[in-house]
């Protein structure tokens, strides 16, 4: 039952992860930032000052309400306590769209806060299908899927993470979120080619960009080990994929995610102004 | 080899598991130290939400000794659900039965008591009633009212004198002295402001949160103080915005 109309579409433009610290900042002078991101399980409380905010920058700005605990990618059943908390939010909201990520954090009660990674077979196929089932039929409208920054592999796995969200796209009709930095992260953590990754990936499915941060480790063998920080710029290596990504697939609403170490607002700007340089000239 | 959910769990919260074979590396080596940024990402993750949401128990104890109490917390009390801006329920009941902090008996009540500040952050907003609409009541009325109190309201009783405690550490107020006191939490707008309260003053706001009458609230709270003065429970109640309804009977 798809048929609940969003109020906006995200815009093919720079937006950024919101942070309440810079909501003086963006209410006065949004500068190239059109559009902004929050993450909904911070406005699933009854009031107060997160509320308020969110209902005065939703006046201003088309909001992407971004899942981080539904554990999508979980072996048990989707928390229905918390699909009906999300459902709550999308409905008085009524966002430009709703993202979650092809991973778990939730398994037995325990809630683990990070974004854990699965196997690539076909069970794991089928129940993540199952899932963003689910969640379209309980929202009332198509999700968009996230690629995730993976560290380690599973043995197990049958396919590529590309193949892997082709396949729920085509099943399950959501959208895909391409974050940038986790394609870096995960190709160099895993040996593969970030540019190939790209080309494998289903580019007209994708509805939004995410450019984030990450730090450079190396693992017990001294190979390069990239963790997924969200902390500091981005790196040249990303702009380069993003820009290449933009020439391949076209513009897309683009975000600029900062969640550790947040810096102060021009430094957030300056960054989604680098966004928009690159597509701009994709646009006129 | 198939890794199950539940292996993973299992050896993201506890370090001396093996990492569960069948996850690897890209040359098919035992993922090692790949499967310990999970683990650091979870634990580091929950400890900074809890130094966060208690930022008082942390200065309390010091950044090092709290990040240890925190890993120890996280590991056997993970969240139960994705709704990290109230995640702490049972660190209270936790410092109680921590040995190491044992001789520190106030750290469970100022656990509570920044529970009850984060609760009331987050609390529905409601809108005060006009406190005209109080002095305009004729003593005996007063007396048959009941109020409805705003669901920002927080009560932290304890034997402590934790508002003095917590004003100490968060802002540099005046050195505590030893007695009960109860913490009255209200939210005027956004920031929650707090109050401390007489052990009978408790007893007046306990009685009229539970929907007694005003009368019957201040029976409770004279008979556990002959002297007791309602004037700054009610003036707090007033200035906080608490009072959402009157109910004259």
């Amino acid at each position: 039952m798809l048929d609940a109309t969003p109020r906006q579409t995200l815009p093919l433009a720079p937006g950024v992860g919101y942070k309440p610290q810079h909501f003086n900042a963006i209410m006065e002078d949004p500068g190239p930032v059109r559009w902004l991101e929050i993450h909904a399980e911070n406005y699933m409380g009854q009031g107060g000052r997160p509320l308020a905010q969110l209902r005065h920058l939703a006046e201003r700005f088309p909001i992407s309400v971004h899942g981080v605990g539904l554990s999508i990618g979980g072996e048990a059943p989707l928390d229905a306590d918390h699909l009906a908390r999300l459902r709550h939010l999308v409905d008085w909201l009524n966002p430009a769209s709703f993202s979650e990520h092809l991973a778990w954090s939730s398994h037995e009660t325990a809630f683990l806060n990070d974004l854990l990674p699965l196997p690539y077979t076909a069970e794991a196929l089928s129940r993540v299908a199952d899932h963003i089932d689910q969640v379209q039929e309980a929202l009332g409208r198509p999700m968009l899927l996230e690629n995730p920054s993976t560290y380690l592999a599973f043995a197990e796995s049958e396919m590529a993470e590309t193949e892997f969200l082709r396949e729920i796209a085509r099943r399950t009709g959501c959208g895909l979120l391409l974050d940038i930095n986790n394609v870096f992260v995960s190709c160099t953590n895993q040996k593969l080619d970030p540019r190939g990754y790209i080309v494998d990936f289903p580019l007209d499915l994708v509805g939004e960009i995410h450019l984030g941060g990450h730090d450079e480790q190396e693992d017990e063998h001294g190979a390069p080990l990239l963790i997924d920080s969200h902390g500091t710029e981005v790196v040249d290596p990303v702009w380069t994929l993003y820009a290449e990504t933009i020439v391949a697939g076209g513009a897309r609403p683009s975000l600029i995610e900062w969640d550790t170490d947040v810096p102060d607002w021009p430094v957030l700007a300056a960054e989604a102004d680098r966004a928009a340089r690159i597509l701009t000239p994709v646009l006129s | 080899m198939n890794v199950d959910q539940t292996q993973f769990r299992k050896a993201i919260l506890d370090p001396g598991r093996d990492v569960p074979p069948g996850l690897v590396d890209p040359e098919g080596r035992p993922a090692g130290k790949r499967f310990d940024v999970y683990r650091n990402n979870v634990i580091v993750s929950l400890s900074n939400a809890l130094g966060e949401a208690f930022p008082v128990i942390r200065k309390l104890l010091g950044d090092n000794n709290f990040s240890i109490l925190a890993g120890h917390f996280v590991r056997a009390h993970p969240p139960a659900s994705p709704l990290i801006a109230t995640y702490g329920d049972a660190l209270p009941g936790f410092l109680e039965g921590f040995e190491p902090v044992r001789s520190l008996g106030y750290l469970p009540d100022i656990a509570r008591l920044e529970l009850a500040l984060r609760k009331s952050y987050h609390a529905a907003d409601a809108a005060p009633i006009d406190s005209a609409r109080l002095q305009e009541l004729s003593p005996d009325r007063l007396m048959e009212t009941r109020f409805a109190l705003a669901p920002a309201l927080r009560l932290v009783r304890s034997d402590w004198p934790i508002v003095a405690i917590w004003r100490f550490n968060a802002e540099d107020g005046p050195k505590p002295e030893m007695g009960p006191e109860t913490a009255l939490v209200t939210r005027p707008e956004f920031d929650p402001i707090l109050t401390a309260l007489s052990p009978a003053g408790h007893g007046f706001l306990a009685e009229l949160a539970q929907g007694r009458t005003f009368g019957a609230a201040l029976e409770t709270a004279t008979e556990q103080d002959p002297d007791f003065d309602l004037t700054p429970a009610l003036a707090a109640l007033v200035s906080g915005g608490a009072i959402t309804a009157l109910h004259e009977e």
